[in-house]
């Protein structure tokens, strides 16, 4: 991956129709070896572009799923208890105390989170794509600890050590958010930022005869224009790409041939998830 | 590459100079990223810029326009910056003395108190019976210069007496404790082998507790402004009340829908209540209720009630167009909050009837429908928000109200 054109048909290789723009960040970001923060509305392709990247990379993806109430536990690490208190028990029965001591707080005894198994994976040599996805989802509490995983690569352990990876092997980070609130400055400033924006009319269509092939062209080619004519219009939710794959997927599945309103009308549930939207669309479509 | 590097930092300045917050750290990433992408395409240099110089879709505007000039030809650097200093300057210079020194001269020559007002606070506010609200937009200025000494230490008093304790809610984050119904298995082994590892204490688990944020809907329109400008008082102390307390987003809003937010984070109230007045420009005109909570629906609810907002909106629902947006957009409103609470002076007169097609529209959305029209109604506000009755009042209120 030495120039953005080889980013590009990567990319490309793997499903992705990606624009010039979001091909430099991610050429920028495999270089620089900074995390990717993506922003954008929902379904526009942000937790794809870190599936992508795993393929077209060839390396594992780690995913972590943020939601509120999101610690360290679920997201780093925990320290197997039960197997701990075992290991103490056992110990006893056999009068061995000292091993105890040594290796009751040991890698043994932990389990590995999605960011700890991302940097461990790195450790080892085959680092993997980590995907923050959501992050707006998780509270700020872990946004903070999140700082030092994303600008040094390493976590640290009370009980057992610092883990880092080296600088030439880092996972690759992808963050993604749907900007239901603003992420700290200070977690952005570590990274390098885009907003993914709705495609063109020329690159939707294309990503929609990509992703959904067996959609008839001529008919591809009307519920993309009908789409674009969708996010012009002034509804509480604009479609995504992932509706526009949805919907060419019903239509298929339908065996349509062209968009008429009787089959527009029935299909607009998986364009449109709101029922103030379906209905002003209805009412502009008769 | 000097050349570069001299043309990046300033190029960085401007953008800094136009409000965006670029560390030296960020120019240093930028000309890596330039050696990175290469030179050769506009467009590659512009999206690798971008990537490390903005951190919102909101900078991008101004990061847009700022590369369009700078880069089209570096020797227009001069010329760019005559073009964006004035902008810079302006800004700068509409940074009103505050108004503390009007609160100064004031001190200074207290015979010269200009006009009589009547003293804001504890006395029951009249109420303007004329209802100076229309449609038409008049795009002028908040008139401060009325607040007087005497008015504003009277406001001064209303704030310094009032907080807002607001019930807090249990998180789904846990903290060690000793009430929880959960057992920290982790946190009882660390402590055991602490001591020795022969007794074990039991730590538990319980929910860390939060206090919601509050969003608040200001209605600034002609018939709403003396409260509004009272609320603003009290809006900043909230704002300003720690890390412990909600965190606050305040909304302004006559004929457009103004975000406040960050001018009432200015440490100082005089310094703040400016900001806001050179932010917004429709204090005193018309008010159009539906199309301005349409606008905080569509581009602010998912943003700032994510986290089980409280909503607060103060308006007397004296709006002239429904035609149905109203309603709608109070019953999407309702939908995304736990708990709509209704400010509304008119509350207080015994004879009000939900007769303003707006009141009847808006009335069957909220939680709760209470008066705010002096101290006493500020404390019950309160007094509310501590309950942690979320959307249980419903009848109470109704029934209070039908009761008038």
């Amino acid at each position: 991956m030495n120039t953005i054109d080889s980013v590009t048909t990567g990319l490309e290789r793997a499903g992705y129709i990606a624009d010039r723009q979001l091909a430099t960040v991610i050429f920028l970001a495999l270089k620089m070896g900074r995390p990717l923060f993506l922003e954008g509305e929902a379904g526009v392709g942000k937790t794809e572009v870190a599936k992508v990247l795993a393929a077209m990379l060839d390396r594992p993806l780690i995913r972590l799923q943020c939601y509120e109430g999101l610690d360290l536990n679920s997201a780093a690490y925990e320290w197997n208890a039960a197997k701990q208190m075992m290991a103490i028990r056992l110990a006893e029965a056999r009068g061995d105390a000292t091993s105890v001591e040594r290796n009751i707080y040991s890698r043994d005894y932990l389990t590995a989170r999605p960011l700890l198994q991302a940097l461990e994976l790195a450790q080892a040599g085959t680092p993997p794509v980590l995907l923050i996805d959501e992050l707006d989802r998780a509270d700020e509490p872990f946004e903070a600890f999140l700082l030092e995983v994303l600008s040094d690569f390493q976590l640290t352990i009370p009980e057992l050590g610092t883990v880092a990876a080296s600088a030439n092997a880092r996972p690759v980070v992808v963050v993604t958010s749907n900007r239901t609130r603003e992420i700290h400055d200070a977690l952005k400033r570590r990274c390098l930022y885009h907003w993914v924006d709705y495609p063109d009319i020329e690159r939707e269509w294309k990503i929609v005869t990509t992703r959904a092939p067996e959609i008839p062209e001529a008919l591809s080619r009307e519920v993309v224009a009908f789409v674009q004519r969708l996010r012009r219009m002034d509804l509480f939710k604009a479609p995504g790409i992932a509706e526009t794959l949805d919907w060419s997927r019903a239509l298929t599945a339908l065996d349509a041939m062209t968009l008429d309103p009787a089959t527009v009308d029935a299909t607009l549930g998986a364009l449109l998830k709101y029922q103030e939207d379906i209905q002003k669309v209805r009412a502009g479509n008769n | 590459m000097t050349h570069l590097a001299n043309n990046i930092v300033h190029f960085a300045r401007i953008l800094r100079a136009s409000g965006l917050s670029i560390g030296p750290d960020r120019v240093q990433d930028a000309l890596y990223a330039l050696t990175l992408s290469g030179l050769d395409h506009r467009d590659d240099v512009k999206a690798a810029l971008a990537a490390v110089l903005t951190k919102s879709i909101a900078d991008r505007p101004i990061f847009d326009e700022a590369f369009r000039i700078f880069w089209r030809d570096p020797d227009l650097e001069s010329k760019v910056r005559a073009m964006l200093l004035p902008q810079v300057e302006s800004r700068a210079g509409q940074q009103k003395a505050p108004m503390a020194n009007r609160r100064l001269a004031a001190a200074f020559f207290p015979h010269a108190a200009a006009k009589p007002v009547a003293p804001m606070g504890t006395q029951e506010i009249q109420f303007d019976a004329a209802l100076t609200f229309s449609p038409e937009e008049r795009l002028r200025r908040a008139d401060f210069d009325t607040m007087t000494t005497e008015e504003w230490a009277e406001a001064r008093k209303l704030v310094a007496r009032l907080r807002l304790p607001m019930a807090e809610i249990a998180t789904r984050r846990f903290v060690s404790g000793t009430r929880g119904t959960h057992l920290d298995f982790a946190a009882s082994l660390r402590q055991s082998l602490r001591n020795g590892g022969d007794v074990w204490p039991l730590i538990r688990r319980q929910p860390r507790t939060r206090v919601p944020p509050l969003v608040v809907l200001a209605d600034v329109s002609g018939s709403m402004e003396r409260y509004t400008r009272m609320l603003l008082y009290f809006l900043h102390a909230i704002s300003n009340a720690g890390s412990r307390a909600s965190r606050v987003e305040t909304f302004l809003f006559g004929t457009r829908l103004t975000r406040i937010t960050r001018e009432l984070h200015h440490r100082d109230i005089d310094q703040a209540v400016a900001k806001v007045e050179d932010r917004v420009s429709d204090w005193g005109g018309g008010t159009r209720i539906g199309p301005c909570l349409k606008s905080f629906n569509y581009e602010w609810s998912r943003r700032v009630l994510a986290q089980r907002a409280t909503v607060l909106l103060i308006t007397d629902g004296l709006d002239r167009d429904d035609g149905g947006v109203l309603a709608a957009e109070m019953a999407r409103l309702k939908r995304a909050t736990p708990q709509l609470i209704w400010l509304n002076p008119l509350l207080r007169y015994e004879g009000f009837e939900a007769k303003p097609a707006g009141v009847r529209a808006m009335l069957p959305y909220v939680d709760r429908f209470l008066p705010v029209h002096n101290i006493a109604s500020l404390t019950e506000l309160g007094r509310v928000l501590a309950s942690n009755q979320r959307g249980t009042q419903h009848g109470t209120d109704r029934q209070l109200y039908a009761s008038r």
